[in-house]
């Protein structure tokens, strides 16, 4: 009797594990790269690396290191915010900002920039934490409104767009804040397009602490996604108390995203794409899925770091708009794909 | 809304529900599972009022068969599985006498082939046996079926009718079931009759053929022949 024991899923779970073993091997090889690739040149960083000085071991262990490891987990973090969304809102377009959070945690970030009076640059690792902090509140509020404009969590479709109304609104009032005050234009930019490059070893410790103590109580739930891929009925005929499914887990993802949002802005694509990465090269289930989503969002966000810095090096793009690229041209392969299939 | 209806399901009884469109079939089977709040009225399990069963024990009384569900991309034997979840919970893995129910479950509906593929990648008919295997493998002595032969071809339909006879008069459990098919519904120990305007009458199918409640709640004859004991729809081509 063989019903998901057997050779058969032994083989399925050591494909998992090398699965797993993959987007590791693959993360280091971007954090070796991460290391090497800065406005010194190549040949310069390996040098470092070799024979490191004081000058040169600041620059790699507590400004590239932490970079590359904060953007792992910041992308981790998204990406496992994805796969909830999407499990919770039974939607594969579903991303860890539908409840607003994002557009919170900017209106947020610019209501402290103008109560702190600074530009986003010149803030010390400190105040960044004010800065997440900030974030963190305005995603919480905007998780908030978007659950009261709702009769609660009980209708999935009034959430979502109860979600769409409150980013709208929100992201507006952020606008007209942001053109009221053109001194905080740049910083806000730089927020809203996403940038690594202010990640430190305090920031990555507060992503670290998150990401462990979001994807425990995440991966314990994944039989609840279970259960509502076959329907909010059936799910609740099992036993499963839907409010408080959807309230833990949307809670998770409020936390998750506006975590990773107070660290390196708004980045798009991640947490859409990475749980989606998962499913087409692996078939799982939500546990797996909720272990996978996270390891493929690290891998991506890293790899948009490293492509932010590579590309019109000394200079850097946003990465954001890395992910955008590298995310959309995934969705348009996806739709291309789908449409040779028929 | 559905009005003044009093009834009792037995235990060991298989009782159809049948009506039109609309007459709220649907609404019974979910107020019966404790999806749907009766606005009055109680309803009880085994003696102790729906609301005052802990969750986890309700669903361990009584399985669910939704009339449709939303595909998936679980395997058969993962969407099976969620049936052990009352007992089960969140964290435990699968005992033996969890395999063994699903075996079953899944033997019964002849389900077993498709244990390991994809929800998404089977026909209408196979995943709605693997509906009806995970129904089963809850074990509760309550089952409730919405259209528990939606998509079935003929054959595995009468398979499903014998299935639920034997959960009905073989394992104690009391099946309830909504079907469209009056042939098939006809199958049953018991049926409830429903009309647009509530309740028509409840009781032994030959009560329900002798007072002729179908005609009443359809509003048009109903016509239904014995065939050896099995009794038939018989579909009238005439023009009316």
């Amino acid at each position: 009797m063989d019903l998901g024991g057997g050779p058969l899923a032994a083989l399925a779970r050591h494909r998992l594990i090398v699965w797993i073993l993959c987007c590791l091997a693959i993360a280091l090889l971007l954090a070796f790269g991460s290391l090497i690739v800065g406005t010194s040149s190549v040949e310069t960083s390996l040098g470092w690396l070799v024979k490191p000085d004081a000058d040169s071991s600041v620059v790699l262990w507590q400004i590239r290191l932490p970079r590359t490891l904060g953007a792992w987990l910041a992308g981790a973090l998204l990406g496992l915010a994805g796969g909830i969304a999407q499990g919770v809102f039974r939607n594969p377009l579903a991303d860890p900002y539908l409840l607003g959070t994002a557009s919170g945690a900017a209106l947020g970030v610019t209501l402290s920039l103008i109560a702190a009076d600074a530009s986003f640059e010149g803030l010390a690792w400190a105040a960044r934490l004010g800065v997440t902090g900030a974030a963190c509140v305005g995603a919480a509020g905007a998780t908030l409104l978007t659950v009261s404009l709702t009769r609660g969590v009980l209708e999935t479709r009034s959430l979502l767009l109860s979600g769409i109304v409150v980013a709208f609104l929100l992201g507006s009032t952020t606008q007209l804040i942001v053109l009221s005050r053109p001194d905080i234009w740049r910083t806000m930019q730089s927020f809203l397009l996403g940038s690594t490059g202010f990640l430190s070893w305090s920031s990555t410790q507060l992503l670290g602490i998150v990401l462990c103590a979001s994807i425990v109580p995440a991966v314990l739930l994944a039989r609840g996604l279970d259960a509502l891929t076959l329907g909010e009925d059936t799910a609740q005929s099992l036993g499963l108390s839907l409010p408080l499914l959807r309230l833990t887990l949307l809670g998770i993802v409020s936390v998750a995203s506006a975590t990773a949002v107070g660290q390196v802005g708004v980045v798009g694509f991640v947490g859409l794409i990475s749980p989606h990465i998962v499913r087409e090269t692996l078939s799982v289930n939500h546990r797996q899925l909720l272990i996978g989503a996270p390891l493929c969002g690290g891998a991506l966000l890293q790899a948009a770091d490293l492509l932010s810095r590579w590309v019109i090096r000394p200079s850097e793009l946003p990465v954001g708009a890395v992910t955008a690229c590298l995310g959309g041209s995934y969705l348009i392969f996806l739709l291309w794909r789908r449409s040779r299939r028929g | 809304m559905i009005r003044s209806l009093s009834i009792a399901l037995l235990p060991g009884c298989w009782t159809s529900i049948v009506g039109p469109n609309g007459c709220g079939k649907s609404t019974l089977l979910r107020a019966l599972a404790g999806l749907e709040p009766a606005r009055s009225g109680t309803i009880f399990l085994k003696g102790r009022a729906l609301p005052a069963w802990p969750r986890r024990e309700r669903a361990r009384s009584i399985a669910w068969l939704a009339q449709s569900s939303a595909i998936s991309d679980l395997t058969g034997a993962e969407v099976v599985a969620l049936g052990r979840f009352a007992h089960i919970g969140w964290l435990a893995h699968r005992q033996s006498e969890d395999e063994a129910a699903m075996y079953r479950a899944m033997m019964a509906t002849g389900s077993l082939a498709w244990a390991r593929r994809r929800l998404s990648t089977l026909s209408g008919g196979e995943r709605q046996r693997l509906h009806l295997a995970r129904t089963l493998a809850v074990e509760a002595s309550v089952m409730l079926l919405d259209e528990p032969t939606t998509h079935l071809d003929p054959p595995h339909q009468e398979d499903i009718v014998r299935l639920l006879r034997e959960q009905a008069r073989g394992c104690g459990v009391s099946v309830v079931s909504a079907i469209h098919d009056l042939s098939l519904a006809l199958a049953a120990d018991r049926i409830i009759v429903m009309g647009y305007r509530g309740l028509v009458g409840h009781g032994s199918i030959a009560e329900a053929l002798a007072g002729d409640w179908l005609s009443a709640a359809f509003e048009t004859p109903v016509k239904v022949i014995d065939d050896r004991g099995v009794h038939l729809w018989r579909p009238s081509l005439e023009a009316p």
